[in-house]
């Protein structure tokens, strides 16, 4: 007897919404609020939740106030009084405005207790630059909240992987921030009918390789696998390592594969400094100093706001071009 | 008190549940300030006196099954609530007998067996959070109450603000309790909030608000009474506010210059405990036989709990890492 699990094409956004969905009939307990999220509101701005408030009820799919304090608040008393809720902050750019209940209170509460009061909420928002939203509607903020212990962070590249690891938050114990890359909603690819789980904490080889390991997660991933196309091409084998998860890391899968590569290259969207990338790399120079060809290669936003103009934004962007010079310049350091 | 007698007197016995709290809260507080002062323990200590008959109130009408989250200065609410003493004091000294562990400390004492959720040391955070539980026990159609204990200097904060609306559009079985003692740390009162009254700003939200004097617990029995009632039944939110004084300044240590030393006096030569007491006496609702024996029974109470904390170990090494999340996690 085999299990054939069936695969349908669908957009991130329709797979995050079969996510939902199944979560919502699944389990009573499960609660979906936000910003515009019902839909007498919409059914969200990006109309993810388009019929689940019709389909479950408005008193499990509501549309709050636009009180993100009061909206991330409200996750935890629910979760702390029994509930798995799914709270929607729009951008993660408004996570500034409720980061008192995000730090303060979901991260450090089952601690604060010493294990009594967990706090399994899952906190659904769109990351990344790429539609001219701005400074304020584009930031990837990963590093804000990486810092925190007692939350979960996981970033999909893919909308199958969005689907399973938005189901694998929904139903973890702890407080997770899904972190969505806007510009991914209306990407396409095949996703798992039915229930799909992708378990928190495993990375994913996106392309295996030999000289080089590139790591990185959420969209970078895909320009990553452009840019080993292109390297292949000169006769350099690129593997492409798919964090998927970001707390809590799979560090074995880095330091297996940078262990066999001997070279690293970390990328993310987001600004190089205090990035998450500076944390992968010490973590590489911890563990491999004497192994490594030479040292770890970042690339990484700069320094700076996310400009308005197109022109200025795609500069802003890393993209598989830049990867490419990163991968060179791993790959000219020996020793 | 003696001159204002309240109309409706409650019964005997909640008359009793209330003088051994406050007793409780008072003789807790004195016997905490005498082992700080003796340096036998340390700790930061954010001292409840001059507000015990709040809590007293609130605590007599509360269901254990009631929610309540409160605030660093949070003793008299976890005494009131039946958070127990001998877990109390282990967790204000840190040790591992604590309710947590003595990995929260007093700002942060978590008991759900008493229905005492959290306590936050961040200022106006835990409303948001009391709207969350009182949601889900509306979700589950249980008629459990949430309580959210605050100061006045808190509802200067978004918080209040975002959390009073969302009670009053989702309806929510929530009270919020503002312990207006005239100081925010150590800014007076009037020198920081626009309204003369922090229960005006109920109105703003189209809930009820009501200012009572904190120090007279029958006058706050009964409005806390109307309030979880209100609750209970399905009517919604409330704003108390309960006008009080704290005693002994914002932290324990404080030098108190802020504060007018005339006024302070006042306060205390009104030492709400003391003018219960005597109310208790004066109308026949207890003998002194009565009121002695509550008050030898909680110094027995906190002494065995006092004991009981100073013998009892810390936490060991191992519950640094633990609790961080729901498995254990091991640390990079
Ligand atoms: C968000 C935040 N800002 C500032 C502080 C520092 N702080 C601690 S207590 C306090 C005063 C709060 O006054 P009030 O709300 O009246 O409560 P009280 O201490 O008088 O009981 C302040 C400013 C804090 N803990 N949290
Ligand atoms: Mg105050």
């Amino acid at each position: 007897m085999t299990d054939e699990v069936k695969v349908a094409k669908m957009t991130t956004a329709q797979a995050i919404h079969d996510a939902l969905d199944l979560a919502l009939a699944k389990d009573p307990k499960v609660l979906l609020f936000g910003e515009d999220v019902s839909d007498p509101s919409g059914g969200g701005v990006f109309h993810i939740s388009e019929g689940l408030s019709t389909k479950y009820g408005e008193h499990r799919v509501r549309s709050t106030p636009i009180s993100e304090q009061a909206i991330v608040g409200a996750a935890i008393g629910a979760a702390i009084g029994g509930y798995r809720p799914i709270a929607e902050i729009m951008f993660m750019d408004f996570f500034a405005v409720a980061m008192d209940q995000i730090s303060n209170h979901a991260a450090k509460l089952r601690y604060m207790s010493g294990g009594q009061t967990g706090v399994p909420i899952t906190i659904r928002t769109a990351a990344g630059a790429g539609m001219q939203f701005g400074a304020q509607h584009s930031e990837m903020l990963e590093a804000w909240v990486t810092h925190i212990p007692g939350l979960k962070v996981v970033v999909a590249s893919n909308p199958a992987d969005c689907k399973g690891l938005l189901t694998a938050a929904i139903f973890d114990d702890d407080p997770v921030v899904v972190i969505e890359p806007t510009l991914d909603y209306w990407v396409s690819g095949p996703v798992p009918e039915g229930e799909h789980v992708v378990p928190i904490g495993k990375a994913s080889t996106a392309r295996p390789g030999s000289d080089v390991t590139l790591i990185t997660y959420g969209r970078e991933v895909k320009f990553a696998l452009e840019a080993a196309e292109t390297l292949a091409g000169e006769g350099i084998s690129v593997e492409v390592l798919d964090l998927r998860t970001l707390v809590p890391m799979d560090e074995r899968a880095v330091l297996e594969s940078v262990a066999r590569t001997r070279r690293a290259v970390v990328v993310h969207q987001a600004v190089r400094r205090g990035g998450l990338g500076a944390e992968i790399s010490a973590l590489i120079h911890e563990n491999l100093f004497g192994e490594l060809e030479g040292p770890v290669v970042r690339v990484a936003g700069p320094n700076t706001p996310i400009p308005y103009a197109a022109e200025l934004e795609s500069l802003f962007v890393v993209d598989s071009a830049d990867m490419v010079k990163g991968v060179r310049k791993a790959v000219q350091q020996t020793r | 008190m003696t001159e204002t007698l309240p109309q409706r007197t409650p019964d005997k016995e909640t008359l009793a549940r209330m003088f051994e709290l406050v007793t409780a809260i008072n003789l807790t507080d004195e016997r905490f300030r005498t082992l700080l002062s003796s340096g036998r323990a340390r700790s930061t200590y954010y001292s409840p006196k001059g507000q015990e008959c709040i809590s007293a109130a609130f605590g007599a009408l509360l269901r254990p099954d009631d929610y309540c989250v409160t605030m660093y200065r949070g003793l008299h609410d976890h005494l009131a609530k039946g958070v127990p003493m001998r877990e109390l004091f282990a967790e204000f000294l840190g040790r591992v007998t604590g309710t947590c562990k003595g990995k929260g400390g007093p700002m942060h004492v978590t008991h759900p067996a008493s229905g005492l959720m959290v306590t936050t040391g961040i200022v106006g955070s835990g409303l948001p959070i009391a709207n969350g539980l009182a949601w889900a026990a509306k979700l589950s159609g249980t008629d459990q109450v949430t309580i959210v204990n605050f100061g006045d200097g808190a509802s200067n904060i978004g918080a209040f603000h975002e959390a009073l609306n969302l009670a009053s559009v989702w309806e929510l079985p929530v009270v919020f309790v503002c312990q207006n003692n005239r100081y925010g740390e150590h800014t007076r009162y009037e020198w920081a909030t626009s309204a003369s009254q922090v229960a005006q700003r109920a109105a703003a939200y189209e809930m009820p608000g009501v200012t009572v004097d904190g120090n007279d617990p029958v006058a706050t029995y009964w409005a806390a009474d109307e309030a979880i009632s209100r609750a209970r039944s399905g009517g919604g939110p409330t704003l108390v506010e309960a006008m009080t004084y704290r005693f002994w300044g914002h932290i324990f240590g404080d030098n108190m210059r802020y504060m007018p030393p005339e006024e302070r006096k006042a306060a205390m030569d009104a030492d709400p405990t003391v003018r219960y007491r005597n109310w208790l006496l004066e109308h026949g609702h207890l003998s002194e036989a009565e009121l002695a024996s509550i008050e030898n029974d909680t110094l027995a109470a906190i002494d065995d709990a006092i004991a009981f904390a100073l013998d009892s170990p810390p936490p060991g090494p191992d519950e640094l890492y633990t609790d961080v999340y729901s498995e254990t996690v091991v640390p990079a």
